[in-house]
């Protein structure tokens, strides 16, 4: 049976009205995968066994008439640098092969208990480090939109698995714009919460004070019934936040936006910028200022020295957090080795790619005596500053507005061989991060050759629930119409 | 020329929580191999380290102990290298804001008091142990270890013999013991020291190459390891060789009884430090500090100070009791009991610590009970058993555990000290010897020797000498 594709919300009340059983819904979600991932490569492994045997007890709890969670019967994928309990966890690279985690993240555990179904872990740059997806040892996958094109990255498996309408949901993970800028290339809608407010435990770290997981998904009502099953206190991570949200993330979406005050920040439009995203830009401020709200002109100095902060404190923090795979308890081991130090370096010789290398020696060099505060120390003051600067503007406004990327989604190859062009593409992404900042990314135009365009809302700390209200009225202004051919293709 | 030692110590205590400092696995001693892990202590992908509060407070306890100041704002840092017993290939440590600074230790030098200073103690979590096999190039990882809390105590370079190094590490030791914090047990490797020795001529004011010393695992070991190393640089700087006295890193081989060098300054490792991101800082309430301080029991100064004054004890048998928490604890039961301070410290003292030395048993693990050890005392005092068939009870108390009464009775070392029952064994030897009796009373007084010689005989040793030699006597006088 083919089920129609809209979305999360679509799928979770076909389930609860009993018009599709989960085994239905999951057993769709494999049919779309078989027609469309041979393209589209989002998917690193599939779990159908385990999907259908999960499929059926959710089926049988509602016929015993049992209470369900919120996320009921919706299959749903996890980019694979978060920990599944018995299921390959490889954060694509050949160091982890072979690693399957004894413990679900505490994200997992929440979608298991929301009764979510988990059908397939997704693709992604090694370890998360990337803008493209190519960095992923296994496999390259496309963007839905154009096949030749990357989806983005990190987290493009996911945005990919969206856009190819196989799931509504999946999750990814945002340490510089892993969510937002494949949302972006993808069309689809992600958003990645405040810092501490969605546990970080057993995401496989990449930069830790950086990191957050967050969901894609089609829309932005998706994204906040998502949120809602993502967030609460953890108490196995210390940098777990409670924020004081009562009720769900989706209420007082339909209130409008009238007199809600959007900051445009003059940095945001300068050299660089692709003129049609600028294009794009210009029409999402008109169409915010129409629905009632105010958009002025700021301006954010520090932002351009975000992009240098961030990547010596994300890539300190990995060459830290990447120490641990070293070949002696799990992951990859060479064939041979004489010594000790022999085991460790061919180790990590052998099983890391090249941007992972990249950043551990960067990041090494970073943390290193005489180096550190030149470097490290100074990157945390401009953290600081970028901080002070965000509250500063958030004194005057609700939301500031801007790109993702000051690029348009391109060809698979293009820029593989140049790291410093491809760095650059996180200019906008970044800043939110170091300032641990709440943003959605959603698609708001398209460019002359019809790839999807997308624009960010950053908000004030905890200050989701406005961020979706002026994400979801914009999304019903513009009403785009956000199906692609891949995404057609599966639902037929 | 004359020259000066100049001794600082890093001392490592493992804390005494229910729970590792980042995880809840129990710290337990002792367990198979890599039972006490999770995936936390493990270090294994996506796990989060959380901060155990037992661990803050302890730290702030043993601050107090050692007389420091505490930090109020308080981060965790990482130190990174790898290593295959720290499966992070980092430490969580604590590096430029340590939790407890500006401290002092008072230890005896010679007839003085003298205070060592501690320069800091910070936090950090314990790493596992290597186990290599003898034959084969194998090793194995035991991770029980790994995530157990420790404070690491730094002493200022202010020990001037390895005498007083030895000295100040006791003195933390019985302070920490006391203090609740750890079992300080060097065997077990809770308590862990490093050495820091240089030497330098009377009078220079700068500090001359300074030789850390690892690998010590007793006080005797540490004070043959700072002699051997104290007397390594002194010949060097006789002979004029003084340039091969240099900043490094010494291996302390107890069989061979000599240091070897590890690594030199050059190839040090950089560790990277840098503030742990999973961790958010840990601030300090005044009302906590507070709380440790009202929980912190007398202190072995204090406990010294009170023991001279209530039980007549001399210095130096204050300072073995004290010394040892455990021993001190059952010295003041055995009093409680009602047995006499003096005979008490008597018995604690020679007997006892000889009995628990042959035995090697530790205070904690030896069998005797206060209240049976007081009450042997007050046998013997009554004059119910001699003081030689007391050795012979002590001896079995400690073998066996069982009361004193039940020993006596057993082994029939009751003393006849009652009147009707010697006076029969008395009359009876007096028939029996006429002769000596006839010396005894024509001025031979050394014929009573004899006498009670056979007295003691006829009782099977069981007479109380004191009582049978003076009705002896009456009963010739008689």
């Amino acid at each position: 049976m083919s089920i129609e594709m809209t979305n999360l919300k679509y799928q979770r009340d076909l389930w609860l009205k009993g018009e599709a059983s989960a085994k239905e819904l999951v057993e769709d979600a494999f049919r779309r995968i078989d027609v469309t991932d041979g393209k589209v490569n989002a998917y690193l492994h599939l779990c159908q066994d385990e999907a259908m045997e999960q499929a059926e007890k959710i089926d049988a709890k509602r016929s015993r008439g049992e209470k369900t969670g919120a996320l009921a019967g919706v299959p749903l994928a996890i980019k694979d640098n978060i920990c599944t309990d018995g299921v390959l966890t490889t954060c694509a690279s050949k160091m982890l092969k072979d690693f399957v985690p004894p413990y679900d993240a505490t994200v997992v555990r929440q979608v298991r208990e929301a009764d979510g179904i988990i059908i397939g872990k997704t693709n992604m740059d090694e370890f998360a480090m990337g803008s493209s997806t190519e960095n992923s040892a296994f496999k390259t996958t496309g963007n839905p939109w154009d096949l030749q094109r990357v989806p983005g990255g990190s987290s493009g498996g996911s945005a990919a698995a969206v856009a190819a309408e196989t799931v509504s949901l999946a999750l990814g993970s945002d340490t510089g714009g892993s969510i937002r800028q494949p949302a972006a290339f993808c069309g689809v809608v992600g958003l990645k919460p405040t810092y501490g407010l969605v546990s970080r435990y057993g995401l496989v770290a990449f930069a830790s004070s950086l990191d957050q997981i967050g969901p894609l998904t089609r829309n932005v009502e998706d994204s906040g019934l998502a949120l809602d099953a993502l967030v609460g206190y953890d108490a196995l991570d210390a940098t777990s936040l409670r924020a004081d949200q009562k009720g769900s993330y989706t209420v007082g979406m339909e209130e409008s936006l009238k007199g809600l005050k959007v900051a445009l920040p003059v940095e945001y439009q300068q050299e660089g910028l692709n003129p049609e995203i600028n294009e794009t830009l210009i029409k999402t401020a008109a169409e915010l200022k129409s629905l009632g709200a105010t958009v002025e002109s700021v301006s954010l100095p520090y932002s351009a020295a975000g992009l240098s902060a961030y990547y010596l404190i994300s890539s300190a923090e990995a060459s830290s957090n990447l120490a641990r795979f070293d070949g002696v308890r799990y992951g990859h081991r060479p064939e041979s080795f004489e010594t000790l130090e022999e085991l460790m370096v061919n180790s990590r010789s052998e099983a890391f790619g090249q941007e992972v290398k990249r950043r551990i020696m960067l990041g090494t060099y970073a943390l290193s005596s005489g180096y550190y505060d030149a470097y490290y120390q100074r990157a945390q003051k401009l953290r600081k500053m970028i901080r002070q600067q965000f509250e500063d503007i958030f004194r005057q406004y609700d939301i500031v507005l801007g790109p993702v990327s000051p690029i348009l989604p391109f060809v698979q190859g293009e820029k593989i061989d140049d790291p410093l062009a491809m760095y650059l593409g996180d200019v906008y992404t970044v800043d939110v991060n170091l300032a641990e900042l709440p943003a959605i990314s959603l698609p708001c135009g398209f460019s002359k050759e019809g790839l999807p365009v997308g624009m960010q809302l950053i908000g004030r700390h905890f200050g989701e629930q406005t961020l979706l209200r002026a994400a979801y009225q914009l999304e019903k202004s513009l009403n785009l119409d956000l199906r692609n051919t891949i995404g057609k293709e599966a639902s037929k | 020329m004359n020259w000066e030692t100049i001794i600082g110590l890093e001392v490592h205590v493992e804390l005494d929580t229910k729970t590792k400092i980042f995880c809840n696995c129990p710290t337990t001693f002792g367990s198979p191999p890599n039972r006490n892990t999770c995936p936390v202590c493990l270090g294994l992908p996506g796990t989060l380290p959380v901060l155990n509060e037992a661990v803050v407070e302890m730290a702030v306890k043993a601050g107090l102990a050692l007389n420091c100041e505490i930090q109020r704002t308080n981060k965790m840092d990482r130190k990174n290298y790898f290593y295959p017993d720290l499966p992070k290939a980092y430490q969580i440590s604590q590096y430029d804001l340590p939790i407890c600074t500006g401290g002092y230790v008072e230890i005896a030098s010679g007839e003085e008091v003298k205070r060592v200073r501690v320069h800091r103690i910070h936090i950090e979590e314990d790493a596992g142990k290597l186990l290599h096999d003898e034959e084969d190039p194998v090793s194995f990882i035991d991770y029980n270890r790994v995530g157990v809390p420790l404070i690491e105590i730094v002493s200022e370079a202010d020990m001037r013999s390895p005498e007083e190094a030895v000295a100040y590490l006791k003195a933390v030791r019985s302070i920490l013991q006391y203090a609740g914090v750890s079992d300080c047990r060097m065997e077990q490797g809770s308590l862990r020291c490093d050495g820091n020795i240089s030497v330098r001529p009377y009078g220079q004011d700068h500090f001359n190459a300074k030789v850390e010393l690892k690998n010590i695992n007793s006080f005797k070991e540490l004070q043959k390891a700072l002699e051997k190393e104290e007397k390594r640089q002194l010949e060097l700087y006789s002979f004029n060789e003084g340039e091969k006295v240099v900043q490094e890193t010494r291996r302390w081989d107890a069989a061979k009884g000599r240091t070897i060098s590890m690594r030199t300054k050059e190839d040090a490792h950089d560790y990277r430090y840098f503030p742990e991101p999973d961790l958010k800082p840990v601030y300090i309430e005044e009302e906590l500090i507070n709380k440790m301080e009202r929980q912190l029991p007398e202190l072995p100064d204090e406990k010294s100070r009170r023991f001279l004054k209530t039980y007549g004890l001399t210095p130096k048998e204050v300072e073995i009791l004290v010394g040892e928490m455990a021993l001190s604890q059952f010295y003041e039961e055995v009093v409680e009991s009602g047995a006499d301070p003096k005979a008490s410290a008597n018995w604690i003292l020679g007997d006892f610590l000889r009995s628990m030395k042959e035995m090697e048993l530790t205070a904690e693990e030896q069998p005797l009970k206060a209240e049976d050890l007081a009450k042997l005392i007050e046998l013997i005092e009554k004059g119910t058993i001699s003081g030689t068939a007391g050795r012979e009870v002590f001896d079995e108390m400690m073998e066996t555990g069982k009361p004193p009464e039940k020993i006596i009775q057993e082994k029939g070392l009751k003393q006849i000290s009652g009147q009707d029952e010697l006076q029969a064994i008395i009359e009876k030897v007096i028939a029996e010897n006429p002769a000596s009796v006839e010396d005894f009373k024509s001025g031979k007084k050394q014929a009573i020797g004899f006498l009670m010689g056979q007295v003691m005989k006829a009782s099977k040793g069981q007479a109380n000498p004191q009582v049978a030699k003076s009705m002896l006597e009456e009963t010739l006088i008689d």
